[in-house]
């Protein structure tokens, strides 16, 4: 867990060669390369170049509006934070436990999300490079690359998508930046014509998912030496699990791993995330990076979303998935897996886990009507988390007698990649990059990486990021002399005694 | 269109500050995402690899500007396409970023990255890397001309499948009733 290739000794007198925008990945962002007279690598680095301030400018608006502005975070993931949002408003207005009418429908409009997301990731931006090879062409790839040479792949990833985004639809009355979930629970009920609709689809969304997983477990295995090792780096693991500790998206306690696979901390209620996680500025980017507390930053980073949720799991909840995701287990012979192109096949997996739920629950009248909103007493803070499509995302509000929002911190799931995501890049700078001609292939393999991840980095733009933060003294010789921590509600307290 | 067998029509998309929903429902136009590429190939967008835009018949800009790369890009696409369209409410006002127009950036910036007096060693990113951050988030038409401005957040995927259609069929696009939303 090494920070090299994070910052050369001296920037100034080497070449840069910068990949700007990455492409293919949502959001912006841009990597920077530091060469030196023999093309040797200095210095890769991650940058996300935006700040948007969402966390400041939803203060005073009042709290019912929050889970609809907070949508504006990302076009991609928007129900993620629709949903996050709407959590945390449960526990304003005092709905401890919102109606099984309310949980279904919005359970089934997250995994509406994750199947539509899923399938946008690994269709239309990461199989290009997996079908055609990382240097391949450039004119060619792409999704219009894929839909010319493998027609029926690109087909069933567009329509994929498409019953994703309809059930989103369904449940929150358009695709994107809908209004389905309201503070204590969801604000209207799925007719019987809506349902039919999408069950007429929902057998053919389970074979075609079964059928991606399989195709993302094909390219591994037919190129294992290349796929267990590219970009790989080891890591501790965070994200939600039932309580049970069935893979859950929507509900959860935290459960984080270490490379090794052994347990960090389990069953923890995320309603004081900052007691195990903080974060730490770097001057070169936007993006924060956090870490579990107990371990610092050096050892304390992790990696979040399929590749840690698959395997931090004792079992998935639906048949077909489960069967995967023992032979995924299976393939790592009793070691928890760190390649970072297994994060597609993972990804695959829980895309075939969001259909079968989505169609089970197709199957519950429950979300066919019943009490639509549970209200109790008024709270003053509020937090809620979800596994979104690409990781644990918290959002934690303070909320006035006036009801307005007076606080708010978002910790998106990308911003928990933020040293993983560097961490991999730079291995593959050293592996395929270094005393190396660059061009235009070799460069893509950097953005090959980054894109396992799924990063948004729209998400990770407009977040701010205001709460659990540490900061350390560090005299001239790197020792550390002091460190403060702020923690989630704000207040600073030395770590150092 | 009128002629089948003319070269197709080439578009660039980018989205500056904002949050991708826009080119999200483009891509709800579904399957005839394959009928659009018929007529249409891509240059410079989220979904290729071509980092600069060429020459181009149409560009979709998606989201305001917020800082000095979002001009560079804004102006590159007006340089080098026909036909320039705001797409979506960030695009066209600045949309819900531009709510952080009434807050000083100074003071966001050290809410977040100083912090409280008690911190020590806080610093606000500053290196050269990230590209200076504009104190107000700004409409595309106060930077560069638009030709055409699409509304919505994001437009919905019928509204922009008829603009393009009636820009492939060669004429001024018209969205009818239901077509124009500003949700």
């Amino acid at each position: 867990m090494s920070f090299e290739l994070e910052t050369a000794a001296n920037p100034g007198a080497l070449r840069r060669v910068v990949i700007e925008p990455v492409s293919r990945v949502e959001g912006h962002g841009k990597v920077t390369i530091l060469l030196d007279n023999d093309d040797h690598v200095q210095q890769v680095r991650l940058h996300i170049v935006e700040f948007r301030g969402f966390e400041k400018f939803v203060q005073g608006r009042p709290y019912w509006e929050v889970p609809v502005m907070v949508q504006r975070l990302c076009g991609i993931c928007p129900v993620s934070h629709h949903l996050a949002a709407a959590k945390a408003m449960d526990q304003i207005v005092g709905a401890r436990h919102v109606s099984p009418t309310a949980d279904k429908i919005r359970r089934l409009m997250h995994y509406g999300q994750i199947l539509q997301s899923h399938a946008l990731h690994f269709f239309h931006l990461s199989s290009p490079d997996l079908l055609f090879g990382f240097d391949s062409d450039v004119a060619r790839r792409n999704i219009v690359g894929v839909a010319a040479e493998h027609p029926e792949i690109a087909t069933q990833g567009v329509l994929l998508r498409k019953f994703g985004q309809e059930v989103i639809r369904v449940t929150a009355g358009k695709r994107v930046h809908g209004t389905g979930a309201i503070p204590g629970g969801v604000n209207k009920a799925v007719t019987v014509a809506e349902r039919d609709e999408l069950l007429a689809d929902a057998y053919q969304v389970v074979a075609w998912s079964r059928a991606a997983v399989h195709l993302a477990k094909k390219l591994h295995l037919a190129n294992v030496g290349l796929y267990n090792s590219f970009g790989a780096f080891r890591s501790n693991m965070l994200s939600l699990v039932a309580v049970d500790g069935a893979m859950d998206l929507y509900h959860g306690v935290l459960r984080a791993r270490d490379d090794a696979g052994r347990i960090l901390f389990d069953g923890v209620d995320y309603d004081r995330y900052w007691d195990r996680l903080a974060e730490e500025v770097k001057p070169w980017s936007y993006m924060k990076f956090p870490f579990i507390r107990s371990l610092g930053p050096e050892q304390g980073w992790y990696k979040v979303g399929p590749l840690a949720r698959v395997q931090n799991c004792d079992h998935i909840p639906t048949p077909l998935a489960d069967a995967e995701r023992r032979e995924f287990i299976d393939f790592g012979g009793g070691q928890p897996i760190h390649a970072t192109l297994a994060f597609h096949w993972a990804r695959m997996i829980e895309m075939l886990f969001a259909a079968e739920s989505i169609k089970d629950l197709l199957h519950d009248d429950d979300i066919l009507g019943g009490e639509l909103v549970t209200e109790g007493a008024r709270q003053e803070r509020g937090v809620g988390v979800i596994e979104a499509p690409r990781g644990t995302l918290i959002h934690h509000y303070r909320v006035n007698e006036d009801d307005q929002v007076v606080r708010a911190n978002l910790i998106v799931s990308t911003t928990h990649n933020n040293q993983a995501m560097n961490e991999s890049i730079r291995q593959v700078a050293r592996r395929y990059l270094d005393g190396r001609q660059l061009t235009e292939g070799l460069l893509n393999h950097i953005e090959v990486a980054i894109r396992a991840f799924d990063p948004c980095l729209s998400c990770a733009t407009h977040a701010l990021g205001k709460m659990p933060l540490v900061v350390e003294l560090v005299d001239a010789g790197g020792e550390r002399v002091d460190a403060v921590v702020r923690n989630g509600d704000g207040v600073c307290i030395s770590e150092d005694a | 269109m009128s002629d089948g067998a003319k070269r197709k029509i080439r578009v660039a998309t980018t989205s500056l500050a904002g949050c991708f929903g826009c080119h999200m429902s483009l891509l709800d136009i579904d399957e005839r995402l394959f009928d659009l590429l018929e007529h249409v190939e891509f240059d410079r967008t989220p979904l290729t690899d071509i980092k600069h835009c060429g020459h181009c018949d149409v560009g979709l800009v998606e989201g305001g500007i917020c800082n000095a790369e979002n001009i560079h890009v804004l102006r590159e696409f007006r340089k080098n396409c026909k036909v320039l369209v705001a797409v979506g409410a960030c695009a066209v006002t600045g949309g819900l970023p531009a709510q952080r127009n009434h807050i000083d950036l100074g003071a966001c910036l050290r809410e977040v990255y100083v912090t409280e007096p008690s911190v020590l060693n806080g610093q606000i990113p500053n290196d050269p890397e990230l590209p200076l951050l504009f104190d107000k988030v700004h409409a595309l038409h106060e930077i560069v001309k638009i030709d055409y401005f699409l509304p919505g957040c994001p437009p919905p995927a019928d509204a922009i499948w008829k603009f393009l259609t009636d820009l492939l069929a060669g004429h001024t696009p018209h969205l009818g009733h239901g077509l124009i939303h500003y949700d």
